[in-house]
């Protein structure tokens, strides 16, 4: 959140000056999702996360697509729009750049981000503008009835794909990085306190923030967290880096990228070839974490990772750089136009070259 | 500029009451700018002026082809005029290409100028002549001016340091200062336009103003035409006027708005033809606090829009056809938020990419019905350049005062087209400013006080608007079914049909101006029995039609709709005094059946979809075969007159590969 927004949030309300409290951003509506969804928990977690950010309900504005996670807004009590399937970027867009003064969120999943909204998602990236987008991503169509979705690996067994999907999924780290993100950051549903503080790091980040929440659904998919056991999965041996026993690396800034009961495991850089492998944690080549390189080309191979040696990709802020945001740069221009106020309509209206008739 | 407008004065300069010209040349040749120029002049000189360019679709097709060719025709008159004229009188030419693609248009006994340069064998070639038009006699119709238009030009910029290609680009200022000095205009705006536009350019900058200078000298001083002509002043209202586009109009028009309202303006667009202009006149007017972004496609456009309408500032989106069927899914949002929003729709040839630089009026139906479930809004059309102004005001008026999306339709031709407007003063514009709610409108069943943002303003139907950032009224709107009062998500069957009616109501409430009618016979009953309805950029050919059927002492009335959602009250009487009610359109009938829902009345249809706006001389015409009792044939889904043509193309194309093959 920028310094704007925090400055606006303490003083907004012009009456009796409280502290918002989590009672403040929430709504009567009865949340309707599965028992046992990990979108309970975030719900949770924002309702507990948005009071300590000192911004006020009423400058937050909570925008989603169409989709499971897109009915957040109408349990969070600020002002909301549920709109339409993919386009929440646009609609926040709009809000965000002519509105410096508000806090503005995105919640999206899976399909609305990646598949109908893709392009709205890395144009609202390569513009830097102000919004926290959050991807719940459960690799599933939950909203309607567990059809296979762009980050499903191939072969999900789904009611469009009973022989399994044929479609390479996304990485939605390594589509945001590659579309110039300037804050990536990975968490999952079931660590309140990781997703509580990479939410926050998100909030605090001056530009678009992309965050992926890794999701199972208990409703169409058998096992939370993506499906497994598809062709080369690799196998459940306790002492494999690469086994589903292992929880998922945490990044860490400023720390040694090392994992496995004992840290015997660690992110490797080939120096010659600048690519991340797994290799041992004693290894002096081991990766120190530093999400505030400028070239991405880090990030993205430790977003890529996962995809070839372990079984959950690393969690925590992947990039976190310093950008001018799209809102910034869209006010600027504006009060560099305008620097005495509004201009003249009617002089505008008259133009140059214009005449006089008598009658 | 018939003979009979004719009269000779002892000076020897011959007033005209009216003429048209028409700049032609290769897309290159700069006829667009000669054409807005001398439009511009015959303005300052007090003229009514219409224009009308024609350009291709291509950024530059082949040079010298007919499929190149470019052209800007203007109408000028010393009385009030509505169109850019039929046939043009004077056809400037600057190559074959241009010659062979307009001559056929131009009026028997008309005067040509061409640019003897373009004639090579080559320039010939290009076009498509077998023998050169200037020597084989096949223009003895027509006065001839062959002048080495570039020739001359080149020789009066010699001392400008231009290299010779540059040199010979002035060529079409040359021209423009020989029909000034034709039609007596002084050049001296146009001087000053060339020094601003080429200020960082000295060179090219005199070589522009000496070209310029010197075709008014030769004109004067070689007496190269056996009359120079006048038009006189055209009659109008006091006041301050200037020459205004279409496309800038509606952008004037929405900033206006926007400032009468006390709101930014914000405009999401996406660049498409013929429309991005207006994206480009609102860029540039930061100072205005107009806000623009280029989205990343038409979707984001309407989207960020109605964002930004949601966060406080008056959301505009424009685009053409094609676009405007990327925005339905989120003006069905915009519907059921019911947010001000103002959706332009500069309209061209479809469907698809069609006909992306020409002119139709097709997308009616996808304004009035285009959207999924009922998804009523009001549809508002611009009528001539300069209405625009005007129209755009209004659909904002409507947007903001009844919280809904409006379509403003407008068409390539008026987009193009220009003439003069006469700027408002400040206090003739309508005060738009609306209440955003800042406080509770309600109380729980606790007494505690609470927001309800699908409560009714009683007279218009409206629902309270409260921006982000305002304290105690938060909200949540969006696409699912609204509640009415809270806006909570409703699923209940009565509640849904009750929304549904109550956001049909709104619209049909929308407080519309009744139809007028142009009946100079007589009040509706008792004038003319033939009444013509037109709506959109008709309206110019539609009249001066009607005052030539008048001309010949027949009755004719007219009627022009800007409302077509909801139609004014008045329609179906006004309709119904009629005996017979012809609806010409750039369209298959799309408004004729939308007054035959709304009305039951049946009306006769003159339907064309050529990419032209109709000329008023074919209006009048069918008008009088109508007066005359002549049912018209338009050929709308005949498909024994569809297979017919097609045979004939089919015969057409044997032809000429049989030519081929001769050859």
């Amino acid at each position: 959140m920028s310094e704007v927004n925090e400055a606006s949030g303490a003083t907004a309300d012009g009456g009796a000056k409280r502290a918002p409290t989590v009672a403040d951003f929430t709504t009567g509506a009865e949340a309707r999702w599965c028992p046992g969804c990990g979108d309970h928990a975030i719900l949770s977690t924002m309702r507990g996360l948005l009071p300590a950010l000192g911004v006020a309900p009423e400058n937050t504005v909570v925008v989603s697509g169409i989709g499971c996670s897109s009915r957040l807004p109408y349990y969070l009590d600020t002002y909301g729009i549920h709109s339409i399937h993919g386009r929440a970027p646009s609609f926040a867009t709009g809000i965000s750049i002519n509105r410096p003064d508000l806090s503005v969120w995105v919640v999206t999943g899976d399909g609305d981000a990646l598949s109908i909204g893709g392009n709205h998602l890395i144009h609202a990236l390569r513009r830097n503008v102000n919004l926290k987008i959050l991807l719940f991503n459960n690799h599933i169509y939950g909203l309607t009835k567990g059809q296979h979705s762009p980050t499903s690996k191939v072969g999900t067994v789904s009611p469009s794909s009973p022989h399994g999907s044929l479609d390479n999924p996304f990485n939605p780290l390594a589509l945001a990085l590659g579309a110039g993100a300037t804050f990536v950051a990975r968490t999952i549903d079931s660590d309140r306190r990781h997703l509580t503080a990479t939410l926050t790091a998100a909030a605090a980040h001056k530009g678009a923030a992309l965050v992926e929440i890794r999701q199972g659904c208990p409703t169409f998919s058998a096992i939370p967290r993506q499906p497994r056991g598809s062709a080369g999965a690799p196998s459940a041996e306790a002492d494999n880096p690469a086994s589903p026993e292992q929880g998922p690396i945490r990044l860490s800034p400023g720390l040694p990228i090392v994992f496995g009961a004992n840290e015997q495991w660690g992110v490797i850089r080939d120096p010659s070839t600048g690519e991340l492998a797994i290799g041992h944690g004693g290894d002096s080549r081991v990766v120190v974490h530093d999400p505030g390189t400028q070239n991405s080309t880090y990030a993205y191979a430790l977003a890529r990772l996962a995809e070839t040696a372990l079984a959950e990709p690393p969690i925590g802020v992947y990039r976190s750089v310093s950008q001018p945001s799209f809102d910034q740069l869209f006010q600027e221009r504006l009060a560099t136009a305008r620097p005495g106020g509004r201009g003249e309509l009617r002089t505008l209206l008259t133009g140059v070259d214009s005449w006089q008739v008598a009658g | 500029m018939s003979t009979e407008q004719l009269s000779a004065r002892p000076d020897g300069v011959r007033r005209l009451e009216n003429v048209v010209i028409r700049f032609a040349g290769d897309s290159g040749d700069g006829m667009q700018l000669t054409g807005d120029r001398f439009g511009a002049q015959a303005a300052a000189i007090g003229n009514d002026v219409a224009t009308l360019p024609n350009y291709p679709a291509e950024i530059r097709a082949p040079a010298g082809t007919v499929a190149g060719v470019s052209s800007y025709q203007l109408h000028i008159a010393d009385h009030d005029i509505t169109t850019p004229g039929d046939q043009p009188d004077v056809l400037v030419a600057m190559n074959p290409a241009a010659l062979k693609a307009n001559v056929t248009e131009l009026r028997p006994g008309g005067v040509i100028i061409t640019d003897t340069d373009a004639f090579t064998a080559l320039g010939l070639e290009k076009a498509g002549y077998e023998s050169d038009p200037l020597t084989d006699g096949s223009l003895d119709a027509y006065q001839l001016h062959a002048i080495n238009l570039t020739g001359f030009a080149a020789a009066a910029v010699a001392d400008h340091n231009l290299k010779r290609k540059d040199a010979a680009r002035t060529k079409n200022m040359f021209a423009l200062g020989l029909v000034s000095w034709m039609f007596s205009q002084p050049i001296e705006d146009t001087v000053a336009y060339l020094r601003k536009r080429f200020a960082a350019k000295p060179d090219v900058q005199a070589a522009n103003i000496s070209a310029l200078r010197a075709g008014w000298i030769y004109g004067e001083t070689t007496e190269a035409f056996a009359s120079v002509y006048e038009v006189k002043p055209a009659p109008l209202p006091a006041g301050t006027y200037r020459h205004m586009k279409g496309n800038k109009a509606i952008a004037y028009g929405l900033v206006a708005a926007a400032h009468q309202a006390a709101m930014p303006l914000f405009l999401g667009a996406y660049p498409i033809t013929p429309a991005s202009e207006v994206l480009h006149e609102l860029s540039a007017l930061a100072s205005f606090d107009v806000r623009s972004f280029q989205a990343e496609d038409e979707i984001a456009a309407i989207g960020a829009a109605i964002g930004a309408s949601f966060a406080g500032m008056l959301g505009v989106t424009v685009t053409s056809g094609p676009g405007m069927a990327l925005k339905a899914e989120a003006l069905g949002l915009a519907v059921i938020m019911e947010l001000p929003l103002v959706v332009v729709n500069v309209q061209r040839g479809g469907p698809s990419t069609g006909l992306p630089t020409k002119t139709e009026q097709s997308d009616l139906l996808q304004a009035l019905y285009g959207r999924h479930g009922e998804a009523p809004l009001p549809v508002v059309a611009v009528r001539s350049p300069a209405d625009g102004f005007a129209a755009a005001v209004e659909a904002a008026r409507i947007a903001l005062t009844y919280r809904t999306p409006v379509i403003l339709l407008s068409d390539s031709y008026i987009a193009n087209g220009s003439e003069p407007w006469r700027v408002p003063e400040l206090d003739e514009l309508p005060s738009l400013g609306i209440d955003l709610a800042t406080e509770p409108n309600a109380v729980d069943p606790e007494g505690n006080p609470i927001f309800l943002p699908y409560a009714r303003d009683p007279k218009t139907l409206a629902r309270p608007l409260a921006i982000p950032g305002t304290p105690g009224l938060t909200h949540r709107i969006g696409g699912l079914e609204k509640a009415d009062g809270t806006g909570a998500v409703s699923y209940d069957p009565d509640n849904h049909d009750l929304m549904i009616r109550t956001r049909q109501a709104k619209i049909d409430g929308v407080d519309v101006p009744p139809l007028e009618v142009d009946d100079p016979d007589g009040p509706p009953g008792s004038g003319a029995d033939v009444l013509v309805v037109g709506w959109g950029s008709t309206w110019g050919p539609i009249g001066e039609a009607c005052q030539q059927v008048r001309a010949q002492g027949l009755k004719v009335a007219q009627a022009h709709l800007t409302h077509i959602a909801p139609l004014p009250a008045n329609v179906a009487s006004v309709l119904s005094e009629y005996h017979t009610v012809l609806v010409p359109e750039m369209n298959l009938g799309q408004l004729a059946g939308h007054l035959r829902r709304e009305t039951l009345i049946d009306t006769v249809g003159y339907n064309v979809t050529r990419g032209m706006p109709f000329r008023s001389s074919e209006l009048a015409s069918v008008i009088t075969r109508v007066i005359a009792g002549i049912a018209d044939e338009d050929g709308t889904a005949a498909v024994g007159d569809v297979a017919a043509r097609l045979a004939a193309n089919a015969n057409a194309n044997k032809q000429d590969a049989t030519l081929e093959a001769g050859r």
